[in-house]
């Protein structure tokens, strides 16, 4: 358990840019999708990239926009300006 | 007693419209900008050719030399369509409104000294003409190009330059407390003032270019690449430097844009360069060919705004514009 860290956001358009940067950022992440949500999980480590996720979505991204559509996260989170990391301090 | 909770996952049926799923491979979620743009151009069962040019189709890839395999690649980074595009300059106009009641309440504008008063008049204000040109341009692209990514974007560029050229005749009128004379004055100015003729000749000349995409490098690469650092960034430092910082309340837009529309432009010349050599070899040419013309356009410009030290601001101009260039994989 300790050795994997997720992320769950709603399924729908606004998440798309950042789910696409998960996925890009974090090469062992597993996609789970659902109608209604997408969970995230990675073993160990996982990061959303400031910088991934506005090349996505094309336009200037607060980190802090992942709220807005964000369900549910297991793992420590370390936040500053350009990275959001999730992950276990053991 | 436990429950146990079970979950049916249906798969959607498609994820998107076909045409789409041929572009991107069936698992493959769309942006909204993707769906806006991607397979909107006409390209088959046009029957007749138009009268007023029968060398070619109502819509043809053929009206530039650029060669694309599919012009639907030349997107937007911005992934600008109508919704998102009006959303950003709605919040953009709302602040610069705010910019504009703050400096005319305040009488900001007015109380400059008449020597940089002049300076801004006879420099910034026969700008609008300059916009207009490119408002133009960029139309023609619009109607003459090929592929929605880039000719939607274009139409959103030309209103950005009427726009912008709205906001300079604002300007004028608030520097002469809302006297229309200054724009009569700078319209004489661009029609007969030695200083202006080569940008003039230059905005004229671009009106003619046939070619689109090579229009869409002059107008939108080389003569706003080198115009707008000039007049919003250079000059206004000076106008800053002489006591001016509220006339750079009023060209905040021109600023946000120019940095924003860069992005753009630099990203479909790169894509259209990465396409071919051949299509890079032509747009290499056109900067060569066009770069001295706006070279020379700029140089009784800048003179004027740097009191005869145009010279080496033009060469700063020129060098960041290449450096552009070369991230755009073009060898100049």
């Amino acid at each position: 358990m300790a050795d994997k860290v997720f992320i769950a956001l709603q399924n729908n358009a606004e998440a798309q840019p950042v789910i696409e940067a998960i996925v890009e950022d974090n090469p062992q992440a597993v996609v789970n999708e659902t109608p209604g949500m997408v969970k995230i999980d990675c073993p160990g480590r996982l990061v959303i990239k400031r910088e991934t996720v506005e090349a996505k979505a094309g336009r200037e991204f607060d980190l802090q926009e992942i709220q807005i559509n964000l369900i549910s996260l297991g793992g420590n989170v370390d936040e500053d300006d350009d990275e959001f990391v999730l992950m276990w301090n053991v | 007693m436990s429950i146990d909770l079970k979950t049916a996952n249906v798969e959607p049926i498609r994820r998107t419209f076909d045409h789409l799923v041929d572009k991107l491979g069936p698992d493959k979620n769309p942006t909204r900008y993707q769906e806006a743009v991607w397979g909107l151009q006409p390209k088959v069962n046009f029957h007749y050719r138009p009268t007023w040019d029968p060398a070619y189709d109502l819509y043809d890839p053929g009206r530039t030399a650029v060669v694309m395999e599919d012009f639907d690649d030349l997107v937007d980074p911005r992934q600008y369509y109508y919704g998102t595009w009006t959303i950003q300059r709605g919040k953009q106009q709302h602040s610069q409104e705010r910019n504009f009641d703050f400096v005319e309440n305040r009488d900001l504008l007015t109380g400059f000294d008449s020597a940089l008063k002049e300076k801004i008049k006879a420099l910034v204000v026969p700008l609008r003409h300059v916009a207009w040109a490119a408002n133009t341009n960029n139309c023609y692209i619009a109607a003459y190009g090929f592929g929605a990514p880039v000719t939607s974007a274009c139409s959103m560029q030309s209103m950005d330059q009427l726009g912008i050229a709205q906001y300079i005749t604002r300007i004028g009128l608030v520097i002469d407390d809302y006297d229309p004379a200054g724009l009569d004055t700078a319209k004489t100015a661009w029609l007969s003032d030695q200083k202006w003729q080569p940008m003039r000749a230059l905005a004229e000349e671009s009106m003619v270019t046939k070619d689109w995409f090579e229009l869409f490098l002059l107008q939108n690469f080389l003569i706003d690449g080198t115009v707008h650092p000039l007049v919003f960034n250079r000059f206004d430092r000076e106008v800053i430097g002489d006591g001016g910082a509220a006339f750079s309340m009023l060209t905040e837009f021109m600023v946000d844009w120019y940095a924003e529309s860069t992005r753009w432009v630099d990203a479909v010349l790169k894509r259209a360069a990465a396409e071919s050599d051949a299509n890079k070899r032509l747009l290499d040419g056109w900067v060569a060919a066009w770069m001295p013309r706006v070279q020379g356009a700029l140089h009784p410009l800048a003179d004027f705004a740097f009191n005869g030290q145009g010279a080496e601001v033009i060469d700063g101009l020129v060098d960041e514009l290449m450096a552009r260039a070369g991230k755009t994989g073009l060898s100049v």
